[in-house]
């Protein structure tokens, strides 16, 4: 019954959610509505219809910083939208009124805490009922810094980008990076899935030796758990980083379940995910299944040439051309189908498409991309049923893990 | 005038107060628990629910302490889940000031204000102490002497980036092109001994200009900080005298601060037990008491009160006829409550054995009497009236209640207790507002550009 369900081979699809859309102009559009950005329904709608086109998770953006088109410094622009709300909480706010597609909101971690972004993750789990993630983030900005005033960090820019010592830097921020989730999957395991016992003739609620100190102590911070929050429904929270280059590469075959990349084309990609794979087989994690998502910008109509005009039009309202880390494509939704398909045989599990604008483009992609994937075998027809089939873990062909105490609580015991 | 009564439930907690062992007690981590239990907490027009936070688990004698609830869920996550589940509800959270940056303290809370419209309360608590510090990056570093200082100008810097915004920067204006008013939204700037930080505070203004604020310490010092800073006041003084001194006390710092009574809110945490006769209400807590105090649990009590492992002991037999080890160093960590004990363990252990010798009563009922005597315990019409009268009297503008048993607990209280007070006309037969500061009956802030002046002036006076 489920194979008729999800074709083999299928894709994988998210959507990135970001304010109007991801087009700086996006929020001039007819149908957008930046006076809603700051309301729980806005997400709710948007995680909504996301979900009734069958799609995997939605990703949200964020930062410790006003948004910003300069990636490396504020600007002071007032022609686009500025300020947001913290993706963890959005996240939290929409699940509950979704069944089945899953949430991976962005967390910086570079300024906060992975004792609290650990126990935020494993709680937005038990509130999705096992269908939570974390995209990590490092807040790599001068400004950003002053916000917490515990650190400097020296400027950067795009001409600085290769100078050995921002190089240095940018692979201590990505360290702390990996030291950041290590320390969130020791959190998640710290607790035994059965450590509540509640025995009552010994007076007991837990049995204390399957509750783990995670002792972790790193340049960055120390830890010494175990978390205050039990072991999440998923066991592990998906864990997702978005990539451009080596150092990037490695977090995410180091310690990511799903990377997010940007190839230009179909050799590109498999490019990048030869190189992940390869770092994979170098951090001893071959056998374990990293999924390499390729990010998209995306511009859909029914025709190609609507699509182009729109962007255009965005264009021109935004001051100049749109450009992105991702490729962009305007264009037909059957014509993106062709695309995805194709780059799919690189090695790509799924793809992140990112919505030039809200809601147009997310509507494309649940009413006619999806249905135009579903038509060539390349799309599940609806979420699986099945026990244990609810997690985004499960939806994304990643088992349940064991959890690391354990085992080695169970050799100690013997 | 006949004032009115705010409500607020407390989820049960991670202490003995929360009787795990009850066939009726539910999960106190899985979704479902806190839906159930905000919903019934709504159902009876309740101003809020009330969660505690604490940042390290427990232990006694260097071992994780077992015999409690243990496991909760990250405060901001679980309230903005619970934004989805109810629509007036006041959520009030414990955020901890010294493990944790204004920054993002404040944008979360920003960012709960906007996802529930209105509806959060931050319940500010500080704490000093290396154990919990060895799960953060700061680590435990702040001198006790410390902890309201940086707990004042926690609130106060996170004060300054809620009104960063005025409330009218977006104008989202599609065919002028213009979104913002101006090109430095949120633009701050803060520098004392705890916090230097600048920037751009990057959460527009939120519905109630910032969260409705809490605290709950009882110190002068804390008692003071509420007096300048608090919206409302989460105590322990239940009792009708110590209520009122209290409530006395509390408001009548308020002057000092140009603040007027109405604009702090004291209220206590109380317990409840119902039953359909007094009596039966009566059999029914004792019944209840015992159960918080297993003889497991009296012992651990015991060895707090007496900083010492005491691996033989009867609970049933008397209590130990030696003194307390008095210790900077305690075996119990991560407790707040501890700490009352040790400020005087002897004269606290001769006050247990006093008891103990009156009522000739074992280790273990001891413990029972001293720890777990409930707030309000008799038939609905017995605590409605009692819980009026303190009101009335001025020992509270209103209770938390905590109950015992999670998530149903504080059912019985909603439907038999609310209904009478509803009846007299001291509580809202219904919501009359949306936001928590309505609930609460506090005026809306205003624009901080003019408003926030007031703020200043009474913390300079205070100075």
């Amino acid at each position: 019954m489920t194979a008729t369900h999800i074709p083999a081979g299928a894709l994988h699809l998210a959507v990135a959610l970001d304010g109007a859309g991801w087009h700086p102009a996006a929020w001039r559009e007819p149908d957008a509505q930046p006076d809603r950005l700051l309301t729980a329904a806005y997400w709710v709608d948007l995680a909504q219809q996301a979900e009734r086109g069958l799609l995997d998770f939605v990703t949200i953006e964020d930062g410790l910083d006003l948004q910003s088109d300069d990636h490396f410094s504020r600007d002071e622009r007032t022609d686009r939208v500025r300020g947001r709300l913290d993706a963890v909480l959005i996240a939290a706010r929409a699940a509950p009124r979704t069944r089945r597609i899953g949430f991976v909101p962005t967390a910086v971690t570079t300024h906060t805490e992975p004792f609290h972004t650990s126990k935020a993750i494993a709680t937005l789990d038990y509130v999705s009922t096992g269908r939570a993630g974390v995209r990590l983030q490092i807040g790599g900005r001068t400004d950003t810094a002053a916000h917490f005033g515990r650190r400097e960090i020296p400027p950067l820019s795009v001409e600085r980008r290769d100078h050995p010592d921002v190089q240095a830097l940018i692979e201590q921020h990505f360290d702390e990076a990996a030291d950041y989730v290590e320390v969130l999957r020791r959190l998640w395991d710290s607790w035994e899935d059965d450590a509540e016992i509640r025995d009552v003739a010994t007076g007991r609620f837990i049995d204390r030796e399957k509750l783990h100190y995670i002792d972790f102590e790193g340049r960055w911070f120390s830890v010494r758990g175990p978390s205050i929050t039990p072991r999440p429904p998923q066991g592990q929270p998906v864990v997702a980083a978005l990539g451009h280059a080596a150092v990037p590469y490695r977090l995410i075959a180091r310690s990511a379940d799903i990377g997010f990349v940007t190839p230009r084309d179909r050799a590109g990609a498999a490019k990048i995910v030869a190189e992940i794979r390869a770092e994979q087989a170098r951090a001893g994690r071959a056998d374990e299944t990293v999924h390499v998502f390729g990010d998209l910008v995306v511009f859909l109509d029914d025709n190609a040439a609507a699509a182009a005009g729109r962007r255009e039009r965005l264009d021109e309202l935004a001051g100049g051309p749109y450009s992105s880390d991702a490729q962009i494509f305007a264009g037909r939704p059957a014509q993106l189908a062709d695309l995805l398909l194709d780059w799919r045989e690189a090695g790509l599990a799924g793809f992140r498409l990112r919505p030039g604008a809200l809601p147009h483009d997310l509507a494309q992609i649940t009413d006619a991309l999806v249905p135009e994937l579903q038509r060539r075998g390349a799309f599940r027809t609806a979420y699986p049923a099945g026990d244990g089939s609810g997690t985004l873990r499960s939806l994304l062909g990643l088992p349940r893990p064991a959890n690391r105490y354990a085992a080695l609580a169970t050799n100690e015991r013997v | 005038m006949t004032k009115q009564i705010h409500l607020a439930a407390h989820f049960p907690g991670v202490n003995n107060t929360t009787v795990w062992s009850d066939p009726a007690a539910g999960s106190h981590i899985e979704f479902d628990s806190f839906t159930r239990f905000a919903q019934t907490a709504e159902r009876g027009k309740f101003d809020f629910m009330f969660l505690a936070e604490g940042l390290r688990l427990r232990e006694q004698n260097g071992l994780i302490y077992d015999l409690d609830v243990v496991g909760r869920p990250d405060t901001f996550t679980i309230l903005a889940a619970l934004a989805a589940v109810t629509d007036y509800l006041g959520l009030t959270g414990t955020i901890n000031s010294t493990f944790n940056e204004p920054y993002e303290v404040a944008r979360q809370f920003a960012s709960l204000d906007h996802l529930s419209g209105g509806r959060a309360a931050w319940n500010v608590v500080t704490s000093w102490d290396a154990f919990t510090g060895e799960n953060f990056r700061r680590g435990g570093y702040l001198a006790q002497g410390d902890r309201y200082e940086r707990a004042r100008t926690f609130l106060r810097t996170a004060t300054e980036l809620w009104d960063s915004w005025q409330g009218d920067e977006i104008i989202a204006d599609k065919r002028g092109g213009e979104f913002l008013t101006t090109a430095t939204p949120g633009a701050f700037q803060h520098k004392d001994a705890f916090f230097d930080i600048e920037g751009h505070f990057n959460v527009p203004r939120s519905p109630q200009g910032r969260p409705v604020i809490f605290q709950a310490g009882d110190s002068d010092e804390g008692r003071d900080f509420a007096a300048s800073s608090a919206d409302a006041i989460f105590t322990g003084h239940a009792t009708l005298e110590d209520g009122q001194a209290f409530y006395a006390d509390v408001k009548g710092r308020l002057r000092k601060y140009g603040r007027t009574p109405d604009q702090l809110l004291i209220l206590p945490a109380a317990t409840f037990v119902l039953g359909d006769t007094d009596a039966e209400a009566a059999d029914f807590a004792r019944e209840v008491r015992r159960a918080q105090v297993s003889p497991q649990t009296a012992l651990r009590f015991i060895e707090q009160l007496w900083n010492t492992e005491l691996p033989d002991f009867d609970v049933d037999g008397p209590l130990p006829d030696f003194d307390p080890v008095v210790s900077d160093n305690l075996i119990s960590k991560g407790r707040a409550s501890v700490r009352q004990f040790a400020k005087n363990p002897v004269e606290r252990a001769n006050e247990w054995r006093a008891r103990a010798a009156d009522g000739r009563l074992s280790a273990r009922e001891v413990v029972i009497e001293v720890t777990g005597r409930q707030s309000f315990v008799g038939s609905a019409e017995t605590v409605a009236t009692a819980i009026n009268q303190r009101v009335q009297a001025e020992a509270a503008d209103g209770y938390i209640l905590v109950p015992h048993i999670t998530p149903d607990g504080l059912a019985p209280f909603v439907d038999q207790v609310v209904p009478l007070l509803q009846e007299r006309g001291v509580f809202r037969a219904d919501y009359t507002g949306t936001t928590l500061r309505d609930h609460l009956g506090l005026a809306p802030l205003g624009r901080p550009d003019q408003a926030g002046r007031h703020d200043e002036r009474a913390a300079r006076a205070a100075s």
